[in-house]
């Protein structure tokens, strides 16, 4: 189980948490603008990373925020945590 | 190849059991194949057999970076079924059923495929009314299904607790006569052995590092820890790592790995006579002709590659296993691991051509890919060979992601299968 540092209330066991999936996916402005594939690259593409990962988690159990993450995903090793909003920040 | 028979045996036996040859050789790489198949892994080894014995192709190869069967093959639980809802899942899975049934003979290697049967446990009212409509739905598809109410349920697997006083009573279940187990290692085995006789060069410890693709785009060959191999066609069949093996081709794919994990027991007298399966309560179980009690767990809920899992997964598992069974709450685990999954928005797989002429994958089985392995090999050869898919594999496109035309299983099971 990951031991997960919440931005805002410091480390606290995953069961806590619910994942996000990958981070760094806006939504389009104005998705009636886009092609199918684009709108379906919005929707499914994605990087699958083998490797440093950053990630959407939110604290459901606690504080109920969205935070990011990065992670190792060849180790579950985790790297740091953000803010929503942040940009992603240099892999330590 | 040599021929296994009960002769065979003996006169090995006659020999102290000092002749027998190894299985497949071990070829160095030649420069150049017809085509490469990257993955050996049951669906990929298989897909190798296919190309060789129905489609002529010998001058080919499978490049596996670890050893064969080592990744999700010899992972899985080993569950055999096709009860899918959906008229393409059906046919799909079927197709894969009826190729087990005659498997262990078209090989010559011994399977061990046990139609035992898998009954599907309903816990809640909307189990039952579910798995009513697969069986309605499964049956007007030509595929067998029955319903049993909890006490046929006891009747045809005895060590189930069907009283009141769990936490969700069995309230019926769906039984696939058809379905069952067979020896996960086996199929691999049986797969390579074969396609080795037909001159298909199997290459372990030969990880691809990247696909090369010509001034059209067309793959030109791939680069390999073992040097570059010139190639025309190149099938993808990597499971969890698919999506890894995909962008060396400049492709993103619809895909995430979660980390799947599964468990064993101290071996124990059969007892346990079908596979159980409860989505609900999310026990998963069967007995292995060795006598260990065989459970899966669920998917983590993130991504990564490192094949294990968090332990409150396993025991989440194995507490719906003890009220279901009340006699394996003394039961001891021996062995627990994972496997990566590569998992589909849809959750149902992906055996297609994709954009990059010569470029073939097939992947985004999940959580249920080793049933499918022959149907799945079978139909992965042809696409590959023709350059265009079978009648059956071919909604399993990539361009459904587009277009919208799911074939949503998710949504069928309500949960991960």
């Amino acid at each position: 189980m990951l031991l997960i540092p919440c931005p805002f209330c410091g480390p606290r066991p995953e069961l806590e948490f619910r994942y996000g999936g990958q981070a760094h996916i806006a939504r389009p402005e104005n998705p009636a603008a886009l092609s199918d594939g684009e709108w379906a690259e919005f929707l499914y593409l994605r990087d699958n990373v083998r490797g440093v990962h950053a990630e959407r988690w939110r604290h459901i159990h606690g504080c109920a925020r969205f935070f990011n993450m990065l992670r190792d995903t060849t180790t579950d090793r985790i790297l740091t945590t953000y803010k929503t909003g942040e940009p992603r920040p240099e892999a330590v | 190849m040599e021929r296994f028979s009960g002769l065979s045996l003996l006169r090995h036996a006659m020999g102290g059991h000092q002749g027998w040859k190894p299985f497949w050789r071990e070829p160095e790489p030649k420069p150049a194949y017809d085509a490469v198949i990257v993955g050996g892994g049951g669906h990929g080894m298989g897909a190798a057999y296919y190309l060789a014995k129905q489609h002529g192709m010998r001058n080919i190869a499978v490049l596996e970076k670890g050893w064969l069967g080592g990744g999700n093959t010899g992972r899985n639980t080993t569950i055999i079924r096709s009860n899918y809802l959906f008229p393409e899942s059906a046919a799909l899975y079927n197709h894969a059923v009826k190729l087990w049934e005659t498997l262990s003979e078209e090989l010559n290697y011994n399977t061990m495929f046990s139609q035992r049967g898998v009954l599907m446990l309903a816990h809640t009212v909307h189990d039952v009314q579910v798995f009513k409509r697969h069986v309605h739905a499964n049956r007007a598809a030509g595929v067998d299904n029955e319903w049993l109410s909890a006490a046929e349920c006891k009747a045809f697997c005895p060590p189930l607790n069907i009283s009141a006083n769990i936490r969700y009573p069995v309230m019926g279940g769906a039984l696939q006569r058809r379905g069952g187990t067979a020896r996960h290692d086996a199929v691999v085995w049986g797969y390579a052995r074969a396609a080795d006789s037909l001159g298909v060069d199997i290459i372990q410890n030969c990880a691809v590092t990247g696909i090369r693709r010509d001034a059209s785009g067309a793959v030109e060959g791939v680069e390999t820890e073992r040097g570059f191999i010139r190639t025309r066609k190149v099938g993808v069949s990597a499971a969890g790592n698919t999506s890894v093996v995909m962008a060396m081709a400049g492709l993103r794919m619809p895909l995430e790995s979660f980390p799947l994990q599964a468990l064993v027991s101290e071996p124990v007298k059969p007892d346990f006579p079908c596979v159980v399966m409860s989505n609900t309560i999310h026990a998963y179980i069967s007995q292995s002709d060795k006598g260990e009690m065989v459970i899966g767990a669920g998917t983590d809920a993130y991504t990564s590659y490192t094949q294990r899992g968090a332990l409150h997964m396993t025991s989440h598992t194995l507490d719906a296993i003890c009220e279901l069974v009340p006699m394996y709450r003394r039961l001891r685990m021996l062995r627990n691991w994972g496997g990566i999954v590569d998992t589909t928005p849809d959750r149902s797989p992906i055996i297609a051509k994709t954009p990059v002429p010569g470029l073939y994958v097939n992947c985004g089985w999940g959580t249920g890919g080793f049933k499918a392995t022959p149907g799945s090999a079978h139909l992965f050869a042809h696409t590959i060979a023709k350059d265009e898919p079978h009648p059956i594999n071919a909604p399993f496109s990539l361009e459904r992601f587009t277009t919208g035309r799911f074939i949503d299983e998710a949504a069928a099971a309500a949960v991960a299968h």
